[in-house]
């Protein structure tokens, strides 16, 4: 087991009992919007940073899945837990990425984002309007099982750390060269071998899934859900993308940081300035887009190939 | 039966026809050149044996199957590989994984795909570069690296996309060497190319078209004497 | 004829006429970013954001000064196009032209842009709904026919017929400047390509901090004659970018009679939807035809748009 591997278990292991040691409700509430976040970072990041998709709907599966617990859980078919319809939410979001991906997938760049965007939109109106699915606007509205939030954490910590796992052992597989190559160019992929619109399906499936079940979750730990909310394209979709690039796409590490920076930044400004607050979140992404265009991981790394590039070259003019 | 057939074939993009009546064969084991002035369609044939468009008529046939019309990705794991003209390595991964991804079009396992992966490259004469990231690789290199990744594929017919276009003098050889040994261990090779010299030195049959139409086929010194082939290279004389 | 039948037919002509008339708007909002995705292929998703801004300007503008919104084109106009060369200049024009592993940036940044320019105005403004009571706000011009011994009679929103009247004024001034002067000829070049526009000479970088401009300016007509109908909150952007790249997409990038036509289809597709289907999908019916063009009709409607 090497030392990297080490460190990490034992980070988590000390997030794992850090409930046990502090009950607060608002930290532990904020670690858990945290994972939420590092979830929804990583599954957008394989299809947009690793395969190149850039997907301006996700929130299209964030609602699937939430709707779909709601609605179990409102008809009586399952009781409102902290784990409640989360596989379920998680693959009926995959079902509807295959239905989007079989649409969009036609289409390349801006025109595949643009056009998801444009199914998500519709899934949204289909969920205001299919009132006796959906209960329309008005949302669903349960109270969560747990008085305590323990369980709500453990359940997205879990959830966040499998997610990582998995998309490690994927980029690192088959599927990952071939995701890779899709994203640098789909044509010459294409003529190696690879069949693009498999693979692209696979990326999307996967990120789909994982989106589906954190929305599955947020509806059973809120207790409440809503058109406007779980399908938003600003809070959702767009943050999904922020999230990634302000930690690094492309990266395993970027949505972790990009979650982290993303909570951190959104209480500060949603305790001390209250109204208006998101106007520091559009002056952020201009910031790092136009200074830190490849997030703060990727900027790091890059930085670190430099230095060592420089290094060789002058130990190369040195010898 | 030949390896590659093309019979009749032709690509009709809008009011433009790009490629007309074009008929020939790629035989097993042979080095097959294909020349032609600027714009007259080579790449295009490319395009449509590799299949990243359906012929508009004609057939082609690969080891006896008809593969106009399938996808490139069903038309490499037959056996056929191409480079490509303007290469798109990709950047941000090494040379190495580079070729690994095409390997992985002859197996599913990353251990196995490394293998094929530092075979191509030790073939391609590039086990220095394998640890750097392709995107900053000099020109030559790059187009070694084309070779290299269509080679992980393991192909039985090799399509050669201008791979000396743009090297000096010392790149050009190196590349005829690999060409040849790529040859030698049993591919087989259609070539597209500008430098004459290169051409003419490496290929067994040659190729000739002009406008999209075949104007000469056979052996390089009886096409290089064809006095259509001359008038299309050179324009012709008014009287 | 039967009166129920006149019935129908006035009905089916009232929704054509919305259908026209908000689609005639629509292409004012529509051509701007199909100019600035033909000459810069940037999706500009602050779009729906500048045109609140100049809703803001209009309401101000009359609120404060009594300046009736027709009237205060002629100042909005101008200054959106200043705001507009301002973003393209400082904002977008550095993060173009740097490289990243996603080229979707520019995208992006304009949402930071538009994300700034709501909630500005939510901080300025609140969120408080602001109408531009003119005086002519509800004023309508009945039109009746003789049909088969029937009369149909049709009502036509003033406010709406002058917007679309001035749309189609600004429409056509855009083309012939397109078409017939040097600055429009070298827009066009540098939306064809933009390389060979470069190395014939023209100046692109000043060209797309025009070509911004005009987008900006365009889209702030359409805010400006949208006030009188229209009531203004600082969110009101969001839905009117995404009908805004339904109508670029449907015309085709960079095409103008596409986007006029895209406009129209989509003023025409919601209200018929609305009535007909149903009220509550209005929105869903142009992103489903935005889907079925972008698959079946990459060209867009008039089939001369660019492919992708």
């Amino acid at each position: 087991m090497n030392r990297k591997t080490i460190l990490v278990s034992a980070g988590l292991l000390l997030l794992a009992a850090f409930p046990l040691a502090v009950q607060n409700p608002y930290v532990l509430h904020l670690l858990i919007m945290t994972f939420l976040w590092v979830l929804l970072g990583q599954a957008w990041n394989l299809l947009g940073g690793f395969t190149g998709q850039i997907s301006y709907g996700h929130a299209a599966f964030f609602g699937v899945g939430a709707y779909t617990t709601g609605i179990l859980v409102k008809s009586g078919l399952s009781p409102a837990t902290a784990w409640s319809g989360l596989l379920l939410g998680g693959l009926m979001a995959a079902l509807i990425a295959s239905v989007i991906g079989w649409i969009c997938f036609r289409l390349r760049g801006p025109y595949f984002s643009l056009s998801v965007l444009a199914l998500a939109e519709v899934l949204r109106l289909v969920a205001v309007n299919w009132k006796q699915l959906t209960n329309g606007a008005e949302g669903i509205l349960y109270i969560p099982a747990f008085r305590s939030k323990a369980y709500y954490y453990w359940i997205i910590l879990a959830i966040a750390a499998l997610a990582f796992v998995v998309i490690r052992a994927v980029m690192r597989s088959k599927f990952g060269f071939y995701f890779l190559s899709i994203r640098e160019d789909q044509d010459a992929a294409e003529s190696l071998g690879v069949n693009t619109t498999r693979y692209k399906l696979y990326s999307l499936l996967i990120s789909a899934f994982f989106t589906g079940v954190a929305g599955s979750f947020y509806m059973n730990y809120l207790g409440f859900i809503d058109p406007g909310i779980v399908f938003s394209i600003s809070d959702i979709s767009i943050m999904m993308i922020l999230v990634t690039m302000l930690g690094g796409a492309a990266t395993l590490a970027g949505p972790i940081v990009g979650a982290v920076l993303y909570i951190l930044v959104s209480e500060f400004f949603r305790v001390w300035v209250k109204s208006g607050h998101l106007i520091f979140f559009g002056i952020l992404i201009i910031f790092i887009i136009i200074f830190f265009p490849s997030g703060i991981v990727g900027t790091i790394s890059q930085s670190r190939a430099g230095r060592k590039l420089r290094a060789s070259a002058e130990r190369k003019a040195a010898a | 039966m030949s390896l590659l057939e093309l019979d009749n074939v032709s690509k009709r993009f809008g009011g433009l026809m790009a490629v007309g009546k074009m008929t020939f064969k790629v035989e097993k084991g042979e080095i097959l050149g294909l020349i032609g002035p600027n714009g007259a369609g080579k790449t295009t044939i490319f395009n449509l044996v590799n299949g990243y468009y359906p012929p508009t008529t004609g057939t082609i046939t690969f080891k006896g199957g008809r593969i106009d019309g399938l996808k490139p990705h069903v038309v490499c794991h037959k056996g056929l590989a191409r480079t490509f003209q303007v290469v798109k390595p990709l950047a941000r991964l090494t040379v190495l994984e580079n070729v690994m991804a095409s390997a992985f079009c002859r197996t599913d396992r990353r251990e196995e795909a490394r293998e094929i992966a530092l075979e191509a490259t030790a073939f391609a004469e590039m086990e220095e570069w394998r640890d750097r990231l392709a995107g900053g690789l000099p020109l030559g290199m790059r187009k070694r690296l084309e070779m290299a990744r269509a080679l992980a594929t393991r192909p039985e017919l090799l399509l050669l996309d201008e791979n000396f276009a743009g090297l000096n003098p010392a790149e050009v050889e190196k590349t005829i060497e690999i060409v040849k040994k790529i040859h030698g261990s049993g591919v087989t090779i259609l070539i597209i190319e500008h430098n004459m010299r290169v051409i003419m030195s490496i290929s067994h049959r040659l190729v000739c078209i002009n406008y999209g139409e075949k104007i000469a086929e056979g052996e390089p010194r009886d096409v290089a004497d064809n006095q259509q082939v001359i008038d299309a290279y050179l324009g012709v004389a008014h009287a | 004829m039967s009166p129920q039948l006149a019935g129908q037919i006035e009905l089916l002509g009232q929704v054509l006429i919305s259908g026209i008339l908000l689609g005639g708007l629509y292409a004012l909002i529509g051509l701007g970013m199909s100019l600035i995705m033909g000459v810069m292929k940037i999706i500009n998703l602050a779009h729906g954001e500048l045109m609140m801004v100049a809703m803001y300007m209009t309401y101000w503008a009359f609120t404060l000064w009594h300046v009736d919104p027709y009237v205060s084109l002629l100042i909005v106009c101008p200054l959106m196009f200043l705001l507009g060369v301002v973003i393209q200049k400082f904002l977008i024009t550095p993060v173009m032209e740097a490289e990243s592993i996603l080229p979707q940036n520019q995208v992006l940044l304009t949402v930071g842009i538009g994300l700034v320019l709501a909630n500005l105005a939510l901080l300025l403004f609140t969120a408080n709904y602001r109408s531009v009571p003119v005086s002519y706000a509800s004023k309508t011009i009945y039109w009746d026919i003789k049909l088969g011994g029937q009369t149909i009679s049709l009502s036509i929103s003033y406010p709406f017929l002058t917007a679309f009247a001035i749309a189609v004024l600004l429409g056509t001034a855009l083309f012939l400047f397109l078409g017939r002067t040097d600055t429009g000829r070298m827009i066009r070049a540098t939306a064809q390509d933009k390389r060979a526009a470069a190395l014939m000479g023209i100046n692109t970088r000043k060209i797309t901090y025009i070509t911004f401009g005009i987008g900006a300016a365009l889209v702030g007509a359409a805010g400006a004659l949208l006030d009188p109908v229209y009531y203004l909150y600082p969110q009101i952007g969001g839905p009117f970018t995404n009908k805004a790249f339904v109508i670029t997409i449907l015309g085709g990038l960079g095409n103008i009679p596409g986007a006029v036509l895209g406009g129209l289809v989509l003023g025409l597709a919601e209200s018929l939807g609305s009535v007909y289907i149903s009220l509550g999908y209005k929105d869903a019916f142009g992103f489903i035809i935005f889907v079925l063009v972008l698959i079946f009709l990459p060209r867009g409607l008039l089939g001369k748009g660019r492919a992708q």
